[in-house]
């Protein structure tokens, strides 16, 4: 199925710019651990699609543009961007650590083991908790909210006016046959 | 700057700016001087889609979303059942509709006769009558999307000002099954617009309804504040009232402190408690005086006692076919046929047929443990055969269920709410009995059952009742048949604290009805 950039928009309508996150990134500095170096965008952007990579399934057709204009969008903001930029510099540390190379400079097979590694797919969101915990709410889970918000991510699943899309009043009235046309 | 400072010559001083507080204020703002006083904050309609994804993201809890909780909020629950209080209501100007699902019936006539109908409770001081045409007006207001199918309905002489929402296809495997069972099926109103109404959106299908409505398609009472502040009234938010200045016959003034740490007076000629069914006794009992030692107009003693709510009873289950669920997160289907069996022995039950059982897939995905294909193979197996039917059942008001005030004391030093709640039998048996309906409807559709809440886990609706209650004689109620208080002049109450029963309909129709009849009796008592 194909991803398009009507999935990013909508998306984006679903979920906004600034996000949840208001609400924890202000606290996320109350420790006393050194700010890590903020990564530039375009890494930022790279880093998420190699994330994209590992947890969107691979039937999905058209993630690098989704990826690219849903991601740009959300960096923008002030408070969430921030927060995701983090993300990266705590995961590139984590890769550095342990693999001597940033996240999206290691193979492909290799950056799924590293999350796991980091435990970023059994920890909870938490956009002001662990290393794990932030790299779930700000790179996995921001990337699977995108798309199972979405249209054709929720058409993949079965459901095409998924929660957090705004897809109107006709598909909860329409048997199984709508999901076909 | 904000300005908080009392208004000079208010004629009315409003506490609370949920629905009942916002329509009694914009039906009197064009003629009086209204002002308008609530404890939270006014919410920039803007951000409500960034609520939307607090509302997606397991990360929040549901009082996060409408940032309830912390000191300000604090309660106790010393009750045989523990009261999630913070759940149950928002403060902030559009009050707890901020967050409800909108569902908005009348009460049946024999609800409001309970004690000679039913042999529980007492009787209403008014009638079904009574109300009728300011039922009509609320849903005018509310902009409630309906239809006239209901047979068990009550009498109604209007048609809806918006079509009901059409069946979802749930509703049409469910009528399939009801029809054999012969059990009737009929459309559910909602405040909630099927086509744009007075300026706002059509429903576009979110499907987060509850907890929040990014698109303004759900009434909530920002409608009446925004209407209200048209016509003139002022509203102050971040003002929670202290307590009320008063003598033997009238309240002089409402004490509100404000963010800066400063406390004022609003004086007024009339006063309406518009607090919710939990703070409303909760200020009256705050305001003791030497005069009023148990509390403000509780001569009766009745001030916070009786407390209700409705309780829930579900079941659900998977059939071996695509359900169609979690497009919108509101029920277009419902059943009242065994809402007047009612007696002694078993309470009313609504029925509800969900449009929103099992897992919606964006949650599951936040929250599970694999990714990739994993992931996905997952929440197909997950997702898309789910059935779910709930209920409301009524529970009868009982003097030992009541709303007090707690040890602990919140952020301005006053004593917390305690909800100390209480269930009784007739409630609990009458949850089974909308199981055992339940059941007999899943298993026609040869559904696996996978969930049930009987009555061992069975919780509120999020409906405060009867804390207040109406009635005639000031020795056992609290607020005479105009919902002023026996023991007050110019103090009236709106809000389904003054429900003497509670039926099983969801309360807020008949909030706004009983909030537009004690505003043309706030109206006649000024004129005079
Ligand atoms: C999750 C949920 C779902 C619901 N679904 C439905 C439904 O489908 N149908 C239905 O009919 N009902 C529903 N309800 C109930 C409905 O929201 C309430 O019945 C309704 O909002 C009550 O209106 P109110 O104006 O009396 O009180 P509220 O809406 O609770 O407003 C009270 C206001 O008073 C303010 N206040 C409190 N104390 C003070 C003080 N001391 N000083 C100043 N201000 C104060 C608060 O800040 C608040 O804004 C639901 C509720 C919840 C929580
Ligand atoms: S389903 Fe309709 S009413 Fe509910 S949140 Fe969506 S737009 Fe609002």
């Amino acid at each position: 199925m194909e991803l398009t950039r009507r999935d990013a928009v909508a998306a984006l309508a679903a979920i906004g710019g600034a996000g949840g996150a208001a609400y924890g990134y202000s606290r996320l500095r109350d420790d006393d651990s050194p700010e890590p170096s903020s990564p530039s965008d375009e890494h930022v952007l790279d880093t998420m699609q190699a994330v994209a990579e590992v947890v969107y399934p691979s039937e999905l057709s058209g993630r690098e543009a989704f990826v690219e204009e849903f991601a740009s969008a959300r960096l923008a903001t002030d408070d969430h961007g921030a927060g995701i930029r983090e993300a990266v510099a705590v995961l590139d540390d984590h890769t550095d650590t342990w693999y001597d190379e940033q996240f999206v400079s290691l193979p492909a097979v290799v950056r799924e083991n590293a999350l796991e590694n980091l435990g970023a797919d059994v920890a909870d969101e938490d956009p002001t908790g662990s290393t794990a915990e932030r790299v779930r709410y700000y790179l996995v889970n921001e990337l699977l909210l995108a798309l199972y918000s979405s249209p054709t991510g929720g058409k993949l699943v079965g459901i095409e006016n998924p929660q957090g899309h705004p897809g109107g009043i006709e598909s909860y009235q329409q048997g199984p046959d709508a999901l076909d046309r | 700057m904000t300005d908080r400072t009392p208004v000079s010559d208010a004629s009315v001083c409003v506490i609370g700016a949920g629905p009942a507080g916002a329509l009694v204020a914009d039906s009197l703002a064009a003629d009086y001087e209204v002002v308008v006083l609530d404890a939270g904050p006014r919410f920039d309609p803007d951000e409500r889609v960034d609520r939307q994804e607090r509302a997606i993201r397991p990360y929040y809890d549901r009082p996060d979303v409408w940032e309830m909780g912390g000191p300000r909020d604090d309660h106790d629950a010393s009750g045989e059942w523990f009261y999630p209080l913070n759940h149950a209501r928002v403060k902030g100007i559009g009050g707890s509709t901020l967050h409800w699902q909108g569902m908005v019936m009348r009460l049946h006539e024999d609800d409001f006769n309970s004690g000679s109908a039913r042999g529980v409770g007492p009787d209403w001081p008014i009638e079904y009558e009574d109300l009728r045409p300011y039922y009509a007006r609320a849903e005018r207001e509310l902009g409630v999307a309906g239809a006239d199918d209901n047979p068990y309905g009550p009498p109604r002489e209007q048609p809806y000002p918006l079509p009901a929402f059409p069946p979802s296809y749930s509703d049409s495997l469910f009528a399939e099954a009801c029809e054999r069972l012969g059990i009737d099926m009929h459309s559910v109103p909602n405040a909630r617009n099927s086509e744009p109404y007075q300026g706002r959106s059509q429903c576009v299908g979110y499907g987060t309804c509850q907890p929040v409505c990014p698109s303004g398609a759900k009434y909530d009472a920002t409608v009446h504040i925004d209407s209200a502040e048209r016509r003139g009234a002022t509203v102050i938010d971040r003002a929670p009232v202290q307590y009320l200045e008063h003598g033997p016959e009238r309240i002089d003034a409402a004490v509100y402190a404000t963010p800066d740490g400063e406390e004022h007076t609003q004086q007024a000629e009339a006063f309406v408690l518009a607090c919710g069914g939990v703070e409303t006794p909760r200020l009256l009992l705050l305001s003791a005086s030497e005069t009023y030692p148990d509390g403000l107009a509780n001569t009766s003693g009745a001030v916070g006692r009786y407390f209700m709510d409705h309780l829930f009873a579900g079941t659900g289950g998977v059939v071996d076919e695509r359900t169609r669920q979690n497009h919108v997160g509101f029920y277009t289907s419902s059943s009242q046929q065994f809402y007047d069996e009612a007696d002694e022995e078993f309470a009313p039950i609504k029925l509800e047929f969900f449009n929103y059982d099992g897992p919606s897939p964006v949650e599951t995905a936040l929250s599970a443990d694999e990714w990739g294909d994993d992931l996905l193979g997952r929440l197909r197996e997950d997702y898309g055969n789910h059935l779910g039917i709930g209920a409301l059942v009524e529970q009868r008001p009982q003097a030992e269920s009541y709303v007090g005030l707690g040890e602990e004391t919140d952020n301005h030093g006053n004593p917390v709410p305690d909800v100390h709640w209480t269930v009784d039998d007739r409630a609990l048996r009458t949850i089974e009995r909308a199981n055992r309906i339940q059941e007999r409807i899943l298993n026609e559709l040869d559904a696996e059952i996978t969930w049930q809440v009987g009555p061992d886990g069975t919780g509120p609706a999020y409906h405060h009742m009867g804390t207040t209650r109406m009635g005639t004689d000031p020795t056992d109620s609290v607020v005479d048949p105009e919902c002023r208080t026996h023991d007050l002049d110019n103090c009236w109450i709106a809000s389904s604290s003054v429900f003497p029963t509670g039926g099983a309909v969801n309360p807020t129709l008949t909030i706004a009805a009983l909030a537009l009849r004690t505003a043309d009796a706030i109206d006649r008592s000024l004129d005079s």
